[in-house]
């Protein structure tokens, strides 16, 4: 009974780093990972694993495995083919013992509507055989780190998007888990909303919690995640951090040109040898350089007589487009 | 972490027990907000059997038991009304309430993000309409030792064989809701329980009908939970009563497997 309610892992006091001795083993490992439903092939033999500490993150365009994939790793959904281990462990024999040390917030929110905010908190724990006494204070602790300490008592219908999805993250945070798997988390919110929740995860990160995260939002994977794995298809097609990405399939910046209605088709061969790479969109035309004032000079130079010239860092954004293409997804 | 691990593998039963509870716990929760709604389940049959006692017990007068004695109308009707209302409680706990939870609230999604699983669900949802069973009964019961219907100290058992109807029909009920796709599909299951109502000699002894009818209408699992309650109220232990105990708890522990596997394949595909 005891050992139900145990304390995190000692990560606190060690705080995440390499001096620490768990982080060589991953928390995470996936080999050949498939998941199929029926003939469809959801998740297609992906390799990857998440080390303790550290925010991970899947991104891709809409159905390309990435809830899927989170669910094999939550423990929820059977492993088709391949190999998956969680905390070393099998998924598929040690299911429960997995979710135990596990927090999820799901992409859709699956508070308890007849319970009020507190009694949803609560109840959750009971359902992890915590007792009462461990959970009372500790659920004054999170829903004030949650901001919503004054909503206890609070039917959960009222509340707003971005207040639910604190209260599921305080809901996923009951049984202290080593991970914290979040599945599109801030999809729906409005820009004050996520930053609130951007904020409280990466207190939760400093605190040594384990994130994965999905997300369309390349700010976002920007925002919060170390290292991060792109997915299309249903396979990973790029990974690394951020800033490894934009160095390896992007320049380090983009010159966006506009050009006045009907001149850009007459442009011609003209933008020749002005950048890296280039790419001539409906609406404008983006040239990927890494001098971009080197760029605009020689842009003047030729005379080309843009309507406007924006000259911007490279982002993930691009290095998505250009690993999962431009066409939409539904 | 390793004292955990091993006990779930030295006490499984003991693990679901807990885990289970938890649901219960949280039915418990739900029903302290709108709590008066579990006195509905009490009135109804308190109503039928005033209608029974009071109006068609002064036309009906006596019935006669299979062994010829004269009984009391409102003595014969009571214990099936006790039965009945054991089946309608364990039937709508576990048809409407768990398909809105199932389809539309989206509970059970929740519970199994954490170490609960498909079957701590069931048995503890199971559980928890049995409690609300046995609340009913026991009132029911106090009522007919009131209203002198008791013919037996017996009738103590009617509560056990209350819950093992609530078991029986709180298994299948989960077990055919895992399979509805609209609230539509619940005009089947009034449907039928209307007719298992009316037929199940309930309202007059088997023994009216044809010979072939008789066994039709001991395929009705509210029949088999009406003759033990009946026999318990009116004191009259027969070894076959164990027969009628076993077809309702078969039935209820093949609702459970059945609702279990469902589940698993329902959330967690």
């Amino acid at each position: 009974m005891k050992s139900t309610h145990r304390a995190a892992e000692p990560v606190d006091e060690a705080g995440p780093g390499p001096q620490n001795e768990s982080n060589d083993r991953a928390l995470v490992e996936a080999r050949g990972l498939t998941k199929r439903f029926g003939e469809f092939v959801a998740v297609d033999a992906i390799n990857f694993s998440i080390r303790r500490g550290e925010a991970f993150g899947f991104l891709g365009p809409n159905g390309a495995g990435k809830t899927s994939t989170m669910r094999m790793i939550a423990a929820v959904s059977p492993v088709t083919e391949g190999r998956l281990e969680v905390f070393g462990t099998d998924p598929a024999t040690h299911g429960a013992e997995i979710r135990a040390r596990l927090g999820v917030v799901p992409q859709s929110d699956t508070l308890d509507t007849e319970l009020t905010v507190f009694e949803n908190v609560y109840i959750y724990g009971r359902y992890f055989g915590l007792p009462g006494e461990v959970l009372r204070p500790r659920i004054s602790e999170l829903l004030e780190f949650v901001q919503l300490a004054e909503r206890g008592d609070s039917k959960v219908e009222p509340l707003s998007g971005g207040m639910k999805r604190r209260l599921t993250i305080a809901r996923a945070l009951v049984n202290e888990p080593d991970l914290l798997v979040l599945d599109e988390p801030t999809t729906g919110l409005d820009p004050q909303a996520r930053h609130a929740l951007w904020d409280r995860l990466y207190r939760l990160k400093q605190r040594g919690v384990t994130l994965i995260i999905t997300t369309h939002y390349m700010d976002e994977a920007e925002q919060l995640c170390d290292r991060l794995v792109v997915m299309d298809q249903a396979k990973i097609v790029a990974e690394g951090s951020p800033t490894d990405l934009i160095a390896r399939y992007s320049t380090r910046e983009v010159v966006e040109l506009r050009f006045p209605v009907g001149v850009q088709e007459r442009i011609g061969d003209r933008l020749d040898g002005l950048a890296t790479r280039s790419e001539v969109l409906p609406d404008r035309v983006l040239l990927y350089t890494d001098d971009g004032d080197r760029t605009t000079a020689e842009i003047t130079r030729r005379e080309l007589a843009p309507e406007s010239t924006v000259v911007r860092r490279s982002t993930l954004e691009d290095v998505f487009l250009r690993l999962t293409g431009r066409t939409l997804v539904d | 972490m390793s004292a955990q691990s091993l006990g779930l593998r030295v006490i499984p039963a003991a693990v679901f027990g807990r885990r289970a509870r938890s649901v219960l716990e949280r039915n418990l929760f739900v029903y302290k907000h709108i709590w008066i709604i579990l006195f509905s389940g009490f009135f109804e049959p308190l109503f039928y059997l005033f209608a029974a006692r009071v109006g068609l017990g002064q036309l009906v007068g006596d019935v006669r038991n299979g062994s010829g004695e004269r009984i009391d109308y409102a003595a014969f009707v009571a214990p099936a009304l006790l039965a009945a209302s054991a089946m309608n409680g364990a039937v709508y706990e576990s048809t409407m309430n768990i398909f809105f939870k199932l389809r539309y609230a989206k509970v059970y999604d929740g519970m199994l993000a954490t170490p609960l699983g498909p079957f701590d669900i069931a048995l503890g949802e199971i559980g928890w309409s049995l409690i609300r069973g046995a609340l009913y009964a026991v009132g029911f019961i106090v009522v007919m030792w009131v209203a002198g219907l008791l013919q037996s100290p017996l009738a103590v058992l009617g509560l056990p064989a209350a819950l093992l109807i609530g078991f029986a029909f709180a298994g299948a009920g989960m077990a055919a809701t895992s399979f509805m796709r609209s609230w539509q599909d619940f005009d089947l299951v009034n449907l039928a329980i209307l007719v298992l109502f009316l037929f199940s000699a309930t309202f007059y002894p088997l023994s009216v009908y044809p010979p072939w009818l008789q066994l039709v209408a001991q395929l009705s699992p509210l029949y088999h939970g009406v003759v033990l309650i009946r026999s318990f109220t009116l004191g009259t232990l027969e070894l076959t009563l164990l027969w009628h105990a076993l077809f309702l708890a078969a039935m209820g522990s093949v609702g459970l497997a059945v609702s279990a596997f469902r589940l698993r394949k329902l959330l967690t595909p």
